[in-house]
């Protein structure tokens, strides 16, 4: 049939939209390798991989690698317990007001972060709370909650309301339903959820500004290098390094998520 | 007779919503009790009433003489059989069966034991190792049975068990739980919409109808004696005689009512118009006007059945009309 194949310049369009989302990212890459480090000359006058090896010396980039890893994982930790258990409560039990806190859970992700950022600052200033370590997890929390609590609502919502009652009928008490028919029916939602918390944490740049004190996350430390131009490829061999950090759990939240069609706990 | 499940003054309202509305219940040990009514009629909140997944707005419950309040589900010495089955669709058969006794603290090896036992009570012993998933839906509900037998529960709840299958796999399910509870001895409440499967099996019947039980008896209580012109209809199409064609005939002004079976042509009696027959194999059922009521007889197999528009002429014993006092 005649709409089976796209036209020709519809597959062109498509691929040129393509290319120019993803060339920039490929010429981060070219420039991890250039010879030239004080300004990003096309084309690169050479190609050289020491660039690997200065970034290996340079210990502000371990730094702030570990700080983010640091602040990424609490936040996830943070985010898969108070995720899961307001969708617990949303999803599994009536009371005034439900709606209401289903929105303002999710709203952190729909405002943009400098609001977030902005309005964070502003209350740890009252507070008298000092930046610190804490500042940019709680801060980074808000927003990784709310992944984790919409995978999660989705797949409580698919778990029947049955099997719980089930599981209590037949003895269990209610961390061991948890235990042994919630959990293995949700963990794959968590999973995805976490990973995707993992890498929205890992690259944030603008909460972050607000609430970091002296320290530098991987992200902020790449804005920094870029305003002040001392070694600047390594820069871009870091870039490369988040790019892969932040896909794979993506990745991994794409296939562990996909294919869950059946839903758990249809009874018939 | 031991008093299993006793309900005194039970009710569970939603707001305004009287769900369950002042229900008195004694369930004897061993008995296969029934709760019919249909949709919304409280049946399946009592079952959970007595399960414990609900509260009693007021009254008391007790449990084989121990006051079920405070006490949640799984502390109650019954289990249950539920409407959607509610398999654990992550466990396979086998491991479904034996949960109770898991989260009990049975070792491995005894719990497996046990559960391959009640899967061959049921005639599953070679699916233990089957997700809940590739079952069909008859094995799902054997399962589910399985699963709740297995813990020697005192009393089987079972909340429309049969209500997802076949017609032909029903009346067979509906054999095995009668002989499954006569040899088990334990005690059965059966909740069920459908006055056959009712009848046929319990030992007695409480048909209920917005939140009360307008009726408790047996079977047979429930069919020809019916205590209002509700569980007349409901329990059986039974002619509904309205006070006034009552009053014509004995002079008393309450609803009569009359199985269909007892109604027969004769050559004396009252004028009936033929609206419908419909052949049912062992017998005809034939619906008719009679004095402006809407009447159906049912016709053995011989008889001369009228043409749909005939005038004929049809009676019955008076002893056959039962008088219903209540409204």
């Amino acid at each position: 049939m005649h709409s089976d194949r796209a036209p020709l310049g519809l597959k062109i369009a498509a691929g040129l939209g393509l290319a120019f989302m993803h060339l920039p990212i490929l010429l981060i890459f070219v420039y991890a390798f250039t010879t030239e480090d004080k300004s990003y000359q096309w084309p690169p006058p050479g190609f050289t991989l020491k660039w690997f090896a200065v970034t290996w010396e340079r210990t502000d980039v371990w730094e702030a690698l570990a700080l983010s890893l640091k602040v990424a994982s609490i936040s996830t930790v943070i985010a898969l317990i108070l995720g899961t258990l307001c969708a617990a409560a949303v999803s599994r039990t009536k009371f005034f007001g439900r709606e209401a806190i289903s929105l303002l859970v999710i709203l952190p992700i729909a405002l943009p972060g400098i609001i977030t950022g902005i309005s964070l600052r502003s209350a740890f200033n009252l507070a008298d709370i000092p930046f610190s370590f804490w500042t940019i997890v709680l801060g980074h929390a808000t927003f990784c909650v709310v992944v984790v609590y919409n995978n999660a609502v989705a797949r409580f919502r698919r778990v029947s309301g049955s099997l719980v009652e089930a599981s209590m009928d037949l003895g269990a008490n209610s961390f061991q339903t948890f235990r042994y028919v919630i959990l293995p029916n949700i963990s794959t939602a968590l999973l995805a959820g976490g990973m995707l918390a993992f890498a929205l944490s890992f690259d944030e740049v603008i909460v972050t500004t607000f609430t970091a004190g002296q320290q530098q996350t991987l992200p902020i430390w790449m804005l920094e290098e870029l305003v002040r131009p001392r070694q600047r490829p390594v820069t871009n061999v870091v870039a490369m390094i988040v790019v892969i950090v932040t896909f794979l759990p993506i990745l991994g939240a794409y296939y562990l998520t996909r294919g869950t069609d059946t839903v758990a706990g249809q009874g018939k | 007779m031991t008093s299993a499940i006793r309900l005194s003054g039970v009710s569970r309202h939603y707001g305004a919503v009287k769900a369950v509305d002042n229900i008195d219940l004694d369930i004897a040990e061993g008995e296969f009790f029934a709760m019919l009514g249909p949709s919304g009629s409280g049946k399946t909140t009592t079952l959970r009433l007595i399960a414990g997944f609900e509260r009693p707005t007021v009254g008391e419950i007790h449990i084989y003489g121990e006051v079920a309040q405070g006490i949640p589900p799984y502390k109650r010495p019954v289990n249950t059989v539920f409407q959607d089955y509610a398999l654990f669709p992550h466990l396979n058969v086998r491991d479904n069966v034996a949960y109770g006794l898991m989260v009990a603290g049975v070792p491995k090896f005894a719990r497996h034991r046990s559960a391959n036992d009640a899967l061959e009570m049921v005639a599953l012993g070679a699916y233990g190792s089957r997700k809940p998933s590739e079952l069909s839906g008859g094995q799902r509900q054997r399962v589910a049975l399985a699963r709740a037998l297995v813990n020697n529960p005192k009393a089987l709840l079972l909340d429309e068990p049969l209500g997802a299958l076949d017609l032909k796999l029903r009346e067979q399910m509906q054999e095995e739980l009668k002989a499954l509870q006569r040899s088990l001895g334990i005690t059965f409440v059966f909740v069920t919409h459908d006055q056959g499967e009712a009848l046929s099996m319990a030992d007695r019947v409480a048909v209920f109808n917005e939140g009360r039980i307008v009726q408790i008896g047996t079977p047979e209580d429930i069919y020809y004696r019916p205590i209002s012109p509700f569980v007349a209809d409901f329990v059986g199409s039974s002619n509904v005689l309205p006070p006034k064609l009552v009053a014509s005939l004995l002079g008393r002004e309450v609803y009569g009512s009359l199985r269909p079976e007892a109604v027969y042509l004769s050559d004396q009696g009252h004028a009936a118009l033929i609206t419908s027959v419909s052949f049912l194999g062992a017998a005809t059922r034939v619906s008719m006007a009679v004095s402006d009521v809407a009447m159906t007889m049912l016709l053995p197999k011989g008889a001369t059945i009228p043409k749909v528009d005939d005038i004929v002429q049809v009676n019955w014993e008076a002893s056959d009309l039962h008088l219903m006092f209540a409204p």
